[in-house]
């Protein structure tokens, strides 16, 4: 198979040493002693790659990175785990879906192309948008999140009003697409090549048509989808892309924003797409320590070592997750902070699920609050 | 020598799931009772409306449906007691996906028909075929048939 050769150089996997150094940090494998990283990588270097690809495991993966950073020969096992769900998708294997499949579903509609969305409803009646500009604010996927975990009581558009509301006090009317896309991590990450090539095609030429010269967007999974995925499948962009984090030091720099005192103590959940993907342990840190009188402590393990919020991609949401979650909840707990703060939407998402289980009742209440709400808060009305 | 057909009448496409106790059986009443109803609705029978998750109806309409219609038992005549209130809720969440992806309203349907309203089945039916067909064809049915 010339594919698996490809792949397997590709990522390294030929310096594999089998050590196992992947499998004792695994989050899955603390939990779930059937899933060996080292396993799976060994078992397709010795002839077994066909199996690999058609076993439940391989979607087992949180891929979340955290073997990636104590691996001595640097194999890159996400990247590996990526390319094979495209041949297991090929092979046409059932991906297992949470919420039946939901979400899944609702990208795979957004791919056609004659579809016109009422994604603005939720825009504030101040706030100030341009038609066309410099500056694009990507929502993603927050209203269909919001509506679809009405129960959960997400409200994910507050995000996206907080965001908005960032970019109005530091003086930029940003663009907001009327039809945008998903921007295709989940399907991505499922395997859906395809279908993740038709989402992001629609969603350069939108930016493009828009003029915008740079997108601003408050989701670690949009961020690292935009800066990496697209450019390595699609081809460079014309357009640059910023997190809300990076957005805020330059704002914050300049004196554009000021933040009113408080006297909370909080806790930074990294998103692995955010921190081990990407490299940005400091700059929610930085956000978060511009505002005056706010404390941060760290949990037990944070930066490189944080643990994932136990499910991605809306793909392998089991006991196991739960377990994860439960765990990170508690370490939260632990650090005595008043608030949970997390970069991502879906780790919101994830924590306030398991929160909500009702055989824990209060063990793993602790508040929780996204980066972009909280820094929002503290700007003041 | 009868005219060719000046234009091909749109037929749209249309899902029904339908519960096992009331609303199936309801359908089967207005099959025994010789009451017609349009042949465009796929009947799906499901054990209760509360079964209906929402990704059924979103798979519905990613492959192309062009409407959907969730059919249970009247409130308090549910065989498993809640299972109604539960589509009813779950029914709310699909309804502004619905609209967040710019399909028309008309196109989603929940409806409580029992074991004995043949006649209301067909009624109902037909009425939703009437609606569907006002509103065209689902945008995605051009690209995901």
């Amino acid at each position: 198979m010339v594919v698996k050769e490809e792949l397997l150089k590709k990522t390294q996997a030929y310096y594999c040493l089998d050590c196992g150094k992947c499998t004792s940090v695994c989050p899955i494998s603390r939990f779930n002693g059937g899933f060996s990283p080292r396993r799976i990588l060994i078992g397709s270097l010795t002839g077994r790659y066909e199996e690999t690809l058609k076993d439940e495991k391989l979607y087992t993966c949180l891929t979340c990175g955290l073997c990636g950073t104590r691996c001595p020969s640097d194999v890159k096992f996400v990247e590996f785990i990526k390319s094979s769900r495209f041949e297991g998708q090929k092979l046409g294997n059932l991906v297992p879906c949470s919420h039946g499949g939901a979400i899944q579903s609702l990208m795979r509609i957004m791919t056609s192309p004659s579809l016109e969305q009422r994604r603005l409803d939720w825009v504030p009646r101040g706030a100030q948008v341009a038609e066309k500009g410099e500056v694009a604010y990507f929502v993603g996927c927050l209203p269909y999140f919001d509506a679809f975990f009405t129960d959960l009581e997400v409200n994910s558009l507050k995000i996206a009003k907080a965001a908005m509301k960032i970019l109005n006090r530091a003086d930029v009317e940003p663009v907001l697409l009327k039809n945008e896309r998903c921007c295709g991590h989940d399907l991505l990450w499922a395997g859906d090549l395809d279908n993740f090539k038709k989402l992001a095609e629609h969603n350069i030429n939108a930016i493009e048509e828009s003029g915008a010269k740079t997108v601003i967007t408050t989701c670690a999974e949009c961020y690292r989808t935009f800066k990496i995925d697209y450019p390595t499948y699609i081809g460079p962009l014309s357009f640059k892309v910023l997190h809300i984090t990076e957005f805020l030091i330059d704002s914050v720099s300049q004196g554009k924003l000021n933040f009113k005192k408080t006297r909370k103590k909080v806790t930074f959940q990294d998103p692995c797409r955010l921190g081990r993907h990407l490299g940005m342990y400091d700059q929610p840190r930085m956000v978060l320590s511009s505002v005056p009188g706010l404390s941060l402590v760290e949990m037990e393990r944070n930066q490189q070592s944080a643990i994932c919020c136990g499910t991605s991609g809306w793909m392998n949401c089991d006991a196991i997750s739960k377990r994860i979650q439960s765990y990170r909840l508690k370490s939260a707990q632990q650090t005595g902070a008043d608030s949970l703060v997390t970069g991502c939407p879906k780790c919101y998402i994830h924590f306030k699920c398991a929160m909500k289980d009702p055989k824990m009742g209060k063990e793993l209440e602790i508040e929780i609050k996204d980066l972009t709400s909280i820094m929002a808060d503290a700007l003041g009305r | 020598m009868a005219k060719k057909k000046k234009q091909e009448e749109f037929e749209p496409k249309i899902v029904v799931f339908a519960c096992n106790w009331c609303s199936y059986a309801g359908a089967d009443t207005a099959g025994v009772s010789k009451i017609q109803y349009p042949h465009n609705v796929r009947l799906i029978r499901v054990m209760c409306s509360g079964r209906v998750n929402p990704a059924f109806v979103i798979k519905a309409f990613e492959r192309g449906a062009d409407g959907v219609m969730v059919s249970g038992c009247h409130f308090g005549d549910c065989h498993y007691m809640f299972g109604n209130y539960q589509a009813k809720e779950r029914f709310e969440v699909l309804k502004s996906l619905i609209h967040l992806l710019g399909l028309e309203k008309e196109r989603l349907r929940l409806e409580w028909v029992s074991a004995a309203e043949g006649g209301r089945f067909a009624q109902v039916v037909k009425e939703f075929v009437e609606d569907v067909k006002k509103v065209g064809r689902s945008p995605l049915a051009l690209t995901n048939i």
